[in-house]
């Protein structure tokens, strides 16, 4: 099995390497220019492999994927949004390797830090789309409004919706990777009632779309897809809302800091309370690590920096789809949850309300959350 | 015979934005046209929603001023609850304040608005040793230049050297290399190019810096109506000294590469015309921001100047702000108060027209119809009159006030440069605005740092308990400046939810189209007037339009689809006019 995938690996970092890349000079140099050594690029590449859910003893093709990447030409395309999860991206772990690997990628168009504008920024786009037909990666951040026609974005001289230019962007594309949970399930101008009838980009074409979703997601989950799509030349394992498994296969819950309390039924009741002084667990002021997937417990972001959780904030569900509406109120445990005259389900209300709140009992508590699965396969 | 050029996309901002600009025989400005061309519809989505989760959503209106609508959306609630968080819980909401203000300033000079300004192609020919030298030029009295000895710079140009002989410079290709309103030397180019190079790193730190206590950046999750979650960061000795290192980092930083490229841009730039015309615009409305104590704001003024007159400050009255829809794409007629809008979309689209493209020739495009509507932004008016806001605003508004601070950051720039304060009123001016802001953060915001130590010994409450009685009604509002400018945020709440929501934000100030009575916002009529070398290379515009640091995301939003009415205006005493 895993000689097949090793062999699958190696024909494809062949076959990339046989396409013109942009530059002549390898990442090794890229690294000993910013000052890293070749032993720092093998362990990210280790350390990557693992977060991919690769044998260690593929490393070595992860850091030769690496080094190829910047055969690898990205559009990226803004839709409706709020350009953070660019600015995620921007400020990638530095000076580590996923900045590097960001950079060294063949950026061909991204709005936000180009330097051409206007005319010369359309021409920069046609002939992205045009030079790299059928080879480049097409990342789009941002919800499609279809609504009307699609009226509520426009972009370019001609005022072409963003619906338009989406299909016909797409339709050229190797591989569509959805940063973010605007372009995969809509995001919050698709919350009720939706006035611009926003939609996750899969909803409107017919290829297959990978997401990485989170509002925003971590820039090791967007580096990380590209790194397999170089790695294995397709998409990467997926649940039933096309979520890396490798990234969104495990719940917050399950690696958080104050798993602990929980398991001990010791919570923070209100904001400010002597719970919260203590770091008891967030699950009664609205928590939704039980039911959020995603790696930020493990991860977490800013160089692991901190993540609302350890400042003291519960999840709200950001990688989940149509959290804005399912996930709310935000500061309510889910049990609680009634918007639009939607009821959580029976699971979570008992145990929000019978269970959580006598003390001792968690374990029990814990039982019922862990049967929560990721809609895998 | 008059010609017209359509930039769209402008690049290197938030969201999505065209500028059009109707040009004379001598490409002189004669009109322009400014229109936004997306609408999200995030107020409309807030209504009868739990008021708690009101911040977390105004948040997503902009993942680059990330904090911003996140603080003014759980203030205005906590402002209709009648509730005033803990002092420690205001402070540390200033500490996230200075993170996001350094970040979104330096990212913007150097990220977005320096490649308007920077010729990186030209600093390839440059004499590393010459340019080492000449960086000592610029830094303020009793500072050395950082990241241009002259073994940096010399690496620096052989990175963007190999960087272009790659024949494709990726995101950097077919900009306005060569322009003639580019005035940078070589060596003036590269110091400026390493610290474009540099800025990567430093505004990770100042990421960093919002997610100590903010737990993330961007979309910090730390607030909540009443108070902040981070008490245990607060309580943390080493999480404190971690904020303030990186506070000083930031703060040095700003001294050594943004202020000196500033003077540096100032004395190379003084003699080029579109960027020191004088604006046509010349009110300034800004608001009090950044508490640093029980009783004080680092910027205190609540008010504005007219007609650049830096003598005489006036007060706001907040009945006073209103919005008009008349060239935005909504229907509805006449000025609203905010808690009054009404708006319902009413897309008309762009007309058939022509313009210049990047050849030069005159091709077919969709233009805007300056009788009809061409805009999702709405313009906002402060007693019938535009204004611009922005870091300028805030600077000469505090000025004119009489800010200490202020005065002593401004006129100490205006006698290194030479500069009178007339040219504050400039494109130069709003550049160099931004960057005088974040030298006063530098250097006076470490006030609230040591006032928050001081508190946390004798008092440690971060929130403010409160309770939503479903038999009440509630209106509230948030006012303050945000590194774009005066935003405010009003809600009223009814049956413990969301009844209505208005968010009146920087951009739109400074980009909305005409209103009724026929009066141009900034963007418009300071474009006004300006000589473009050429007319396939707008340079001008855009390092103009860029100087504003548009945020576009943030200033489409706003709707109310049911029209009500929202009843009369009242101004809470808690909060109050100050």
């Amino acid at each position: 099995m895993n000689d097949a995938l090793m062999k699958q690996m190696k024909e494809r970092i062949e076959a990339l390497k046989k396409l013109p890349g942009v530059g002549s000079k390898s990442i090794k140099d890229v690294l000993e220019e910013n000052g890293f050594t070749r032993r720092d690029f093998l362990k990210w590449s280790a350390a990557m492999a693992a977060m991919l859910g690769l044998p260690a003893s593929f490393a070595p093709v992860v850091a030769e994927a690496a080094e190829v990447s910047d055969r690898l030409p990205v559009v990226w395309l803004h839709l409706a949004e709020c350009t953070g999860c660019s600015e995620s991206l921007l400020r990638t772990d530095a000076p580590t390797i996923d900045d590097l690997i960001f950079n060294y990628i063949n950026l061909q168009y991204h709005d936000t830090i180009m330097a051409a504008a206007g005319w010369q920024a359309e021409e920069n786009y046609e002939e992205a789309l045009e030079k790299f037909a059928g080879r480049f990666i097409l990342c789009v951040e941002g919800g499609v409004p279809t609504k009307d026609g699609g009226e509520y974005l426009t972009i370019g001289p001609e005022a072409e919706t963003g619906l338009a230019k989406l299909k016909r962007t797409a339709s050229k594309a190797a591989a569509i990777i959805a940063v973010g949970t605007c372009s995969s399930f809509g995001g919050i101008q698709a919350a009720y009632p939706n006035p611009t009838g926003t939609v996750g980009i899969n909803k409107v074409l017919n290829k297959p779309v990978i997401n990485v979703p989170g509002c925003p997601p971590s820039a090791k989950n967007i580096v990380g897809t590209i790194v397999y799509v170089i790695l294995y030349g397709q998409l990467p394992a997926v649940d039933n809302f096309n979520r890396p498994k490798w990234a969104y296969g495990l719940r917050i819950h399950d690696l958080c800091e104050r798993r602990g309390h929980f398991d001990a039924g010791e919570f923070v009741e209100q904001f400010g309370d002597a719970g919260a002084e203590n770091g008891f667990c967030l699950y009664k002021v609205g928590c939704k690590g039980p039911y959020t997937f995603n790696n930020c417990s493990r991860e977490r972001f800013n160089q692991h920096t901190s993540w609302p959780v350890q400042a003291g904030h519960g999840c709200i569900g950001c990688s989940e789809p149509d959290f804005w509406d399912s996930m709310a109120p935000y500061e309510e445990p889910l049990a609680n949850k009634k918007f639009m005259s939607v009821d959580a389900d029976a699971t979570a209300d008992k145990v929000g309300i019978t269970i959580l709140t006598v003390a001792g009992v968690a374990i029990a508590a814990h039982a019922a959350l862990s049967a929560i699965k990721n809609p895998k396969e | 015979m008059a010609k017209r050029v359509v930039i769209d996309p402008i690049t290197r901002i938030e969201g999505h934005l065209r500028v059009e600009v109707v040009l004379d025989e001598n490409n002189v400005i004669k009109d322009a046209y400014s229109s936004a061309t997306l609408w999200r519809g995030i107020e409309v989505i807030l209504k009868g929603r739990d008021p708690r989760d009101a911040g977390f959503m105004t948040q997503r209106i902009c993942g680059v001023c990330t904090y911003s609508h996140y603080k003014a959306g759980i203030t205005a609630v906590e402002n209709a609850l009648g509730i005033e968080p803990p002092l420690n819980a205001k402070l540390t909401r200033t500490l996230l304040d200075f993170a996001l203000f350094f970040h979104d300033h330096i990212v913007h000079f150097y990220q977005l608005h320096a490649l308007d300004w920077v010729d990186i192609i030209s600093a390839l020919k440059a004499d590393p040793k010459k340019a080492s030298e000449e960086a000592f030029k610029y830094v303020p009295k009793g500072y050395e230049p950082i990241a241009t000895g002259e073994d940096h710079l010399r690496e620096v140009q052989k990175r963007v050297a190999k960087f272009a002989e790659k024949g494709d410079l990726g995101p950097f290709k077919n900009a306005y290399w060569g322009h003639q309103t580019m005035r940078f030397t070589p060596e003036q180019n590269l110091i400026a190019l390493s610290h474009y190079l540099k800025t990567l790193e430093m505004q990770r730190i100042a990421a960093q810096m919002m997610a100590i206590f903010g737990g993330k950046n961007p979309h910090p999750q730390s607030l909540t109506v009443g108070g902040v979650t981070c008490v245990m960061d607060l309580q943390d000795p080493a999480r404190l000294a971690e904020y303030m290192t990186k506070f000083k980092e930031l703060a040095d930083y700003t001294n050594r590469a943004y202020y000196a490229d500033i003077v540096m841009a100032a004395a190379a730039y003084g003699n080029e015309p579109s960027v020191v015309q004088k604006n046509n615009l010349g009110n300034y409305l800004t608001y009090r921001t950044m508490q640093t104590s029980a009783n004080s704001w680092l910027f205190d003024a609540c008010g504005y100047i007219k007609d650049f007159d830096l003598s005489k400050f006036y007060e706001i009255d907040e009945s006073k702000i209103e919005e008009d829809v008349t060239h935005s794409w909504y229907k509805d007629t006449g000025f609203r108060h905010p808690y009054n809008g009404e708006t319902v979309p009413e897309y008309t689209g762009y007309v058939d027209g022509e313009s210049i493209n990047g050849e030069g020739k005159l091709v077919h495009t969709k233009v805007a119809n300056p009788e009809g509507k061409y805009s999702w932004i709405k313009s906002p008016r402060y007693n019938k009159e535009p204004m611009e806001v922005g870091p300028l605003a805030c600077m000469v508004v505090n000025y004119a006030k009489g800010n200490e601070k202020v005065r002593k950051v401004v006129d100490e720039f205006l006698a290194q440069t030479g500069l009178p304060a007339e040219a504050l009123f400039t494109t130069l001016g709003r550049t160099a605005a931004r960057m005088l802001q974040t030298k006063t953060i530098a250097d006076y915001g470490l006030e609230a740092f040591n006032n928050l130590v001081e508190n946390l010994k004798v008092d440690k409450t971060t929130v403010t308990p409160y309770v939503i009685d479903k038999n009440k009604e509630y209106k509230g509002r948030f006012i303050g400046d945000v590194p774009r400018g005066m935003l405010s945020h009003w809600c009223r709440i009814k049956d413990g939810k969301i009844e209505n929501w208005q968010a009146v934000v920087p951009s739109t100030w400074n980009a909305g189209p005409v209103d009724g009575n026929g009066k141009k916002g900034a963007y418009e009529v300071n474009l006004i007037g300006m000589k473009l070398a050429d007319p396939t290379k707008p340079l001008e515009v855009i390092r103009n339009i860029h100087s504003y640091d548009p945020c576009i995301a943030c200033a489409v939003h706003v709707m109310d689809v049911k029209g009500k009415k929202l009843g009369e205006f009242k101004v809470d005493p808690l909060y109050g006019a100050c």
